[in-house]
């Protein structure tokens, strides 16, 4: 007996290692961006890092760390992404959930899980190959890496966790509201969209939610799609550089411990910041919805 | 006749709709096979790239991506499942165990770029590891830390409390209980999400660009501390910084078409689990 | 059946792994990247005991690479500055350079841009902005599509450097790398762009179709040379030749010397000449003074 409650104990204080050693390291993740970016600030200005649009570290004259310009262009092509993902996204989900039949749900659903699996790199790939010589001849320009090119691919990203969780939450509205609407002498669209799809708005919108924060958190596909000018663009045809792509771009090129090294760690906390407050918003309106529903 | 005529027509936007997102998976699929199976041979699996990348193969790009992806699983598993088991079967339901939840859920959306960041401060350069298999496999075990936490603790809440409850009866100690009941009742939940953390492990690039990848290398990495070839990053340099892109162009699509095989069929091995466990239940 | 597979395995990996490998680490310029890879790969044919291990990402990653302490060689487009000479201090980083090849800076346009060549001076109106329109060089009412480098690129920094003497254009499209600058020119008709000559040529020595070369001159009133003028380089007259630099740590030592010496050797400036790249002997033909 003593053995097995040895053996009980020691588990139990193995599994609490291994949870605080998780948790630590990744609050960990936290705190070293927070410890850099405040070291970034000991040299840079809030007003010019939040306020100036130029990024520019090495520029020739000094220095500048503006990150207007790249803070516009990932909200550009992240809402472009969102405007083209949405209606796909709803349409699609309240297909699959309403009319599809159970054996088109059953090659459906998996062929969406397989979108999803798709490798960033692979997406961006095709972004260089595809859509980027389609987008030239289509709009007449001379190539088609630019914002355009990231929303779309960034909303063929977000698309299949904008589906599954969309079709969750329309398949989760109660029969009996259908019932009752289709009593009144509503047809099947109708009840969609008069019925169905508003009772789960909440649902849609965290699903629009968690789209967007992994939109927003893409780094290789505008990396390689976006055509990465500094400048602040005028349109959706303009080549941008995200907040992430400068990220990445600029990494290996600093020396650990310099003014612009640390600069990056304070990008990756605003990037994190932002993601942190779209997951944090999602969840809060996942919870009301489920204390309404209840 | 009118409210018929709105719904064939809504009907039939939905339907666009769906056609389409599937044809963008179709295409993707298409374009990727057709262009890239012409160059996948026996030789260009198993060889070293030659001549500047224009020949050859890319064996070292994908030895390195399985062994990076490998040890990254090696080092998340333990402490992911132990962190779920503990949060699910020890902890109190109080606010700092749901605040811990909470934190790993929105970890799990953090942009890979800045775990890549946190590698280079932390396991190249603090830890002293330089750019190596060793500091890349951390930072992408990192990455799929989270997942792993949250897909182990849902197959855990998966297992009926009845099972546990009946071996406590029978007089076993909590930790005899996990260990012959719930893990094993929760192990195709668990593998199914260890797999789908491996496939998105292969796949990522931002976690390992500045924490040990190489543009070439002749070798296979001969330890844990030397730099690696692989295949996401080989796919991006490729397309993006060759010295005659067009010519490697049928050679990135090979590496995307190999890329997405792995992934895939990693993929698929996880859903066959999970399926046996759906048949298994039932 | 499993045994049989792991034997199998084991023997694939063993075909590429060498156990008593020593490995060099190489990271840095785009420029020079291609050019070093095949001088690599030329040098473990000859030596089976040693991996060199490149990445490119431009000069800013070797030199980063170096002051970081995980590469041993910086490949390097242009010099280090005194800013990082500082940093090197700091840190214990004894720089040591070598010039191993040289390269001269090519100015590439779109065939239909009405420009044959320029002065040094008014190619550095364009990239700055001041000259944003091809109407105010006598060619067609057509803004100026201006394609560069990135921070990371040692050719960036030269070009602001010898030929800016200030910031780029804002507007300027940042590249991340040489070949992807002349696909863009290729496709823009209003395109202008810098580039190190060896990508000029394709794997064959012929020079590629759809770009055109600018002829340069240092001042009003000169010749304008072409980079593929080697007479005409080997004057000196061709304003914006450089020498390609690798740092080290330290004195060369062990097989990164050996590598260097087998950069020198004949064969090796013979795998040089082929990429279209100059001897570092014609490294400081270039007239340093901006003007």
């Amino acid at each position: 007996m003593k053995r097995r409650l040895f053996w009980d104990i020691f588990f139990e204080k193995a599994l609490k290692a291994a949870a605080w050693v998780s948790v630590l390291t990744l609050a960990g993740i936290f705190l070293m961006l927070l410890i850099n970016s405040v070291r970034a600030f000991e040299t840079i200005s809030f007003a010019q890092f939040f306020s100036g649009t130029a990024w520019n570290p090495a520029a020739y004259g000094e220095a500048t760390y503006g990150i207007g310009a790249m803070l516009f262009s990932t909200f550009l092509v992240t809402l472009g992404a969102m405007l083209i993902a949405v209606p796909l996204g709803i349409g699609t989900a309240a297909f699959l959930s309403e009319i599809a039949s159970p054996r088109v749900r059953n090659i459906l659903k998996p062929a969406i899980e397989m979108l999803a699996a798709v490798p960033s790199v692979v997406i961006g790939f095709l972004g260089i190959v595809l859509v980027a010589p389609a987008l030239a001849k289509l709009f007449n320009l001379p190539h088609g890496l630019n914002a355009l090119n990231g929303a779309i691919l960034l909303a063929v990203m977000a698309l299949p966790t904008l589906i599954s969780v969309m079709e969750d939450a329309i398949h989760a509205v109660p029969k009996s509201y259908k019932e009752a609407s289709y009593a009144l002498g509503a047809n099947r669209w109708e009840t969609l969209v008069r019925v169905t799809l508003p009772s789960c708005t909440s649902g849609i919108l965290v699903a629009i939610m968690l789209g967007l924060g992994r939109a927003l958190g893409e780094t290789m596909t505008v990396l390689m799609a976006t055509g990465n000018a500094a400048a602040m663009p005028h349109g959706f045809f303009d080549s941008v550089r995200t907040i992430t792509a400068t990220v990445a771009i600029e990494m290996g090129e600093v020396p650990f411990r310099t003014p612009h090294y640390y600069s990056l760690f304070a990008c990756a906390l605003i990037l994190f910041l932002i993601t942190l407050l779209v997951n944090v918003a999602a969840e809060r309106i996942a919870a009301g919805y489920r204390r309404k529903g209840q | 006749m009118k409210r018929k005529i709105i719904q064939m027509l809504g009907l039939a936007l939905m339907i666009t709709a769906t056609l389409l997102v599937v044809a963008i998976l179709g295409v993707v699929l298409f374009d990727l096979s057709s262009k890239g199976a012409p160059s996948i041979s026996w030789a260009f699996l198993t060889q070293s790239p030659k001549h500047g990348m224009t020949e050859g193969g890319i064996l070292p790009a994908i030895f390195g991506t399985t062994a990076v992806t490998l040890l990254s699983t090696l080092l998340a598993m333990p402490l992911g499942i132990g962190c779920a088991v503990y949060l699910h079967e020890y902890a109190p339901d109080n606010t700092f165990s749901r605040l811990i939840r909470a934190s790993i859920r929105n970890l799990a959306g953090v942009p890979s770029i800045v775990y890549g960041l946190f590698g280079v401060a932390i396991f190249v350069q603090f830890f002293g590891m330089g750019a190596s298999v060793l500091a890349a496999g951390c930072t992408l075990g990192l990455l799929t830390l989270p997942s792993i936490i949250t897909t182990t603790e849902e197959a855990l809440r998966n297992v009926p409390r009845l099972t546990r409850e009946g071996a406590l009866a029978l007089g076993a100690t909590k930790w005899e209980t996990i260990r012959t009941v719930v893990l094993p009742s929760a192990v195709p939940g668990i593998l199914t999400g260890v797999i789908l953390a491996l496939s998105r492990g292969a796949g990522e690039t931002a976690p390992i660009l500045f924490t040990g990848v190489a543009f070439y290398t002749r070798y296979l990495p001969g330890s844990v501390m030397d730099e690696f070839m692989a295949l996401p990053y080989h796919l991006y340099i490729l397309s993006t910084q060759h010295h005659a892109i067009e010519q490697v162009r049928p050679l990135a699509y090979a590496t995307a078409l190999t890329l997405i095989g792995l992934v895939f069929m990693l993929n698929l091995t996880a859903f066959w689990v999970r399926a046996k466990y759906q048949h298994g239940k039932d | 059946m499993r045994t049989g597979l792991y034997f199998s395995i084991l023997i694939l990996l063993s075909a590429c792994t060498r156990r008593n490998v020593e490995t060099i680490t190489i990271k840095g310029s785009d420029t020079e990247v291609n050019l070093v890879l095949q001088l690599a790969e030329a040098y473990m044919d000859s030596d089976l005991d040693v991996s060199v291990n490149i990445t490119g990402g431009g000069s800013g990653v070797g030199i980063a690479g170096l002051l970081n302490g995980n590469t041993d060689v910086a490949n390097s487009s242009r010099d280090i500055n005194p800013y990082e000479l500082t940093l090197a201090a700091e840190r214990g980083v004894a720089v040591v350079p070598f010039v191993f090849a040289a390269d001269a800076l090519a100015i590439i346009c779109h065939p239909s841009v009405p420009l044959d060549s320029l002065i040094l001076k008014d190619l550095g109106k364009i990239f700055s902005g001041e000259i944003q329109n091809w109407q105010q060089l006598g060619g067609s009412n057509a803004k100026v599509s201006l394609y560069g480098r990135q921070s990371n690129s040692g050719t960036f920094m030269y070009f602001r450097e010898r030929v800016l003497g200030k910031d780029y254009d804002p507007g300027i499209k940042q590249m991340n790398g040489n070949a992807q600058i002349i696909e863009a020119v290729k496709a823009d008709p209003n395109a202008i762009g810098y580039i190190g000559f060896g990508y000029l040529t394709d794997e064959s020595g012929a020079l590629r179709d759809g770009i055109k070369v600018i002829k340069l001159a240092k001042m009003k009133g000169q010749n304008a040379i072409s980079p593929l003028d080697k007479a005409g380089i080997k004057a000196g007259l061709y304003p914006l030749t450089r020498p390609l630099y690798q740092f080290t740590n330290g004195e060369p030592r062990g097989k990164i010397l050996a590598f260097y010496e087998f950069e020198k050797s004949p064969f090796g400036q013979s795998i040089i000449a082929k990429n279209g790249y100059l001897p570092a002997s014609e490294a400081g033909l270039a007239n340093n003074s901006r003007q």
